[in-house]
């Protein structure tokens, strides 16, 4: 809000310097008024259950059936399904963690850090990207419990969560694998937190819409969910303050949990690992995956549900210049480590990054660097910005890259320890490729779950940033 | 309608609308009324004379709660429960002990924040005259609201009745409790 008083000397100013006047982006296109938003958003939920929705849900469960026969052997027969074998006794299960963890923090970044920066342009887009973020980190939650093998101790009290148990141990909060277990339940949690909040107002709209349809049972199931919201501006304010203070929460979360992510590597002593770039470099690989796969989902999305209006070419414009900064700066820190590398004098780091970049990974490395450093500087360009074609595609590249990123950590790193006799090359077996593949179906069952039941754009929060909401004149001038 | 009614219910048709008309309402001295809008009304809260938020406290209490906490779980059960020396450190150290703290401490203020708004708005409240108003399908879609309660000790039916017509409130009627 621009208070700025207009007196004399502020105009005289003015007119000499003449500043440039830029208008402010229209985030609702066609001036669509506040109940055409209700009724676009609310009418794919109210509507018939479109032939596309049932295909790609078939489908999807299909692909999910991959990762139910792949853990349902794994759980029956052991570890020793996977192609782990010493050195690399990690591989697939904690690549594909910190992949979909990775996935996960976009939704968040959107949610918590363009919040509490006053970016408008988010407001359209969150609903979907925290929707991403809930379901990535169950996917993502599936590995590290699943990879222990004996997977019913994972879930029995005193073995990952500390409770009084038989053996009167506890766990070992020395472990960076502990930290783990905190940080990715906290950040499961307060995701679907910051998401349920987020929902309150709009449950409580489709509550009202069902009961007017006369579908008591709908209007009941959403209104159990509303918990009573009624619109008053006496909760306005009291959900505006818990929405903002879990913003600044979830900024918080963002850079601790892929810092902590981070620490299962770092805190070791495996060369490559250990490296005090680890936590702002996971980060910021985090957010660009995440960025790029937000983009992934909405660029289809915005065609199929016809959100043109909402979803604007000035919103897809600002997600590629995010993940142009993130792609970047990933960038840096792939070249910082060789400096590191290189300066810290240490045989076995140095060792190590030539043998990623040269070695017999080096397949992986230069996937990595071609799809995570040169995909994004298209981005440069106008052009590239605005071919919604083209950036789905970028996008797609990006998350390979990404993936094979953290291949290239764990895998070249473990392969290629300290003791030339221990050596080894790692392959993953079908059960890990399968098991994989099929998380891609969980993802996208609970995606399509999602677009259809609950209200994918923010229909209150969308409002707030029309020109009809403003009350005071000056925002939109 | 015999019995004493919740209060009186009027219609705006804009957001600058009840903005305006809500600072006439307070002006005019009533206490227990409330406004009704689809989405957060920017500075309809001052035009109320609505009081700062205490979701704050909530999520401070939580956060230090939980940083608390992990800490005493930790020192509990590394320093007094079962002692086990790791690598020849210190039964209890506060560093190692950080990372759990913290997103301990995050998880504990985020269900603060949300218990306190829960709280501070009595939910969940699944009933309510406002919600059994046929007005509400539209007061959560584009239209608002302003409620102005019987109990409140300036009410008057005919009075108030004049006010919210005189505000720019349309279909002025009253609201069953």
């Amino acid at each position: 809000m621009s208070h700025v008083e207009t007196t004399d000397a502020t105009q005289a100013i003015l007119a000499e310097v003449n500043p440039a006047v830029k208008p402010r982006p229209v985030l609702v296109e066609n001036n669509r008024s506040h109940a055409w938003i209700t009724e676009r958003v609310c009418g794919i939920i109210e509507g018939k259950t479109p032939l596309w929705w049932w295909v790609c849900f078939a489908v999807a469960c299909g692909v999910t059936s991959c990762s139910v026969i792949g853990f349902g052997y794994l759980v029956a027969a052991g570890v020793g399904v996977w192609g782990h074998a010493s050195p690399v006794n990690w591989a697939w299960d904690i690549i594909n963690f910190v992949f979909w963890v990775g996935i996960a923090h976009a939704g968040t970044l959107i949610s918590a850090i363009l919040c509490l920066t006053r970016q408008n342009w988010r407001t359209s887009i969150n609903r979907t990207a925290e929707a991403m973020t809930i379901f990535s980190v169950a996917c993502a939650g599936l590995f590290p419990a699943l990879h222990v093998g004996r997977v019913w101790l994972a879930v029995l009290p005193g073995y990952l969560f500390p409770a009084p148990n038989a053996n009167g141990i506890w766990p070992n909060f020395r472990s960076a694998l502990e930290w783990d277990v905190f940080a990715v339940s906290t950040y499961g949690s307060v995701s679907v937190l910051f998401w349920y909040v987020g929902l309150i107002p709009d449950l409580g709209t489709l509550r009202d819409r069902f009961f007017k349809k006369g579908d008591k049972i709908r209007s009941a199931i959403y209104g159990f969910f509303a918990l009573g919201w009624r619109g008053s501006a006496r909760h306005w304010v009291n959900h505006e303050m818990a929405y903002l203070l879990l913003a600044g929460i979830g900024t918080l979360m963002v850079v601790s949990v892929c810092s902590i992510v981070s620490f299962d590597f770092a805190t070791s002593l495996i060369p490559g690992w250990h490296t005090t770039i680890f936590p702002p470099y996971f980060v910021c690989g985090a957010i660009f995956s995440g960025f790029a796969t937000v983009m992934t989902l909405l660029l289809p999305m915005r065609s199929i549900l016809k959100f043109e209006d909402f979803i604007t070419p000035y919103h897809i414009d600002c997600l590629c210049k995010i993940t142009l900064v993130m792609g970047t700066l990933v960038g840096y820190a792939y070249l910082m480590e060789f400096v590191i590398a290189w300066y810290g004098a240490n045989p076995n780091e140095g060792f190590t990054f030539v043998n990623r970049t040269f070695g017999l990974y080096n397949w992986a490395y230069w996937i990595m660097f071609s799809c995570n450093v040169i995909t994004p500087q298209f981005f440069w360009f106008k052009k590239v910005r605005s071919n919604f074609a083209l950036i789905f595609i970028l996008t797609i590249f990006i998350n390979i890259g990404m993936w094979f990123e953290r291949f290239v950590i764990i895998v070249t790193s473990l392969a290629r320890d300290f003791l030339p006799s221990s050596w080894g090359y790692y392959s993953p077996s079908i059960v890990e490729i399968l098991t994989f593949f099929g998380t891609f179906g969980v993802f996208a069952v609970l995606f399509l779950l999602f677009i259809r039941f609950l209200p994918v754009i923010p229909m209150a929060e969308v409002k707030t940033v029309t020109p009809e909401a403003d009350v005071h004149g000056t925002q939109h001038s | 309608m015999d019995a004493q009614p919740y209060g009186l219910i009027a219609t705006f048709d804009t957001a600058a609308g009840v903005y305006h008309a809500a600072k006439n309402v307070r002006d005019a001295g009533y206490k227990h009324w409330d406004c009704i809008t689809p989405f957060p009304v920017h500075g309809l809260d001052c035009a109320m004379g609505v009081k700062r938020s205490l979701v704050p406290a909530f999520a401070l209490a939580g956060g230090v709660g939980g940083f608390v906490a992990a800490m005493g779980l930790a020192f509990f059960t590394g320093a007094i429960d079962y002692k086990l020396i790791v690598g020849g450190k210190p039964f209890f150290s506060p560093i190692p002990v950080l990372p759990v703290a913290v997103e301990l401490g995050i998880l504990c203020a985020s269900v603060g924040a949300v218990v306190g708004m829960c709280v501070l708005c009595g939910f969940p409240k699944l009933y309510h005259p406002v919600l059994k108003s046929d007005r509400i399908v539209s007061a959560l879609d584009d239209k608002f609201l302003i409620v102005i309660e019987a109990r409140d000790p300036k009410f008057n039916l005919a009075n108030t009745r004049a006010l919210l017509e005189k505000i720019g409130g349309l279909d002025v009627k009253e609201l069953e409790a």
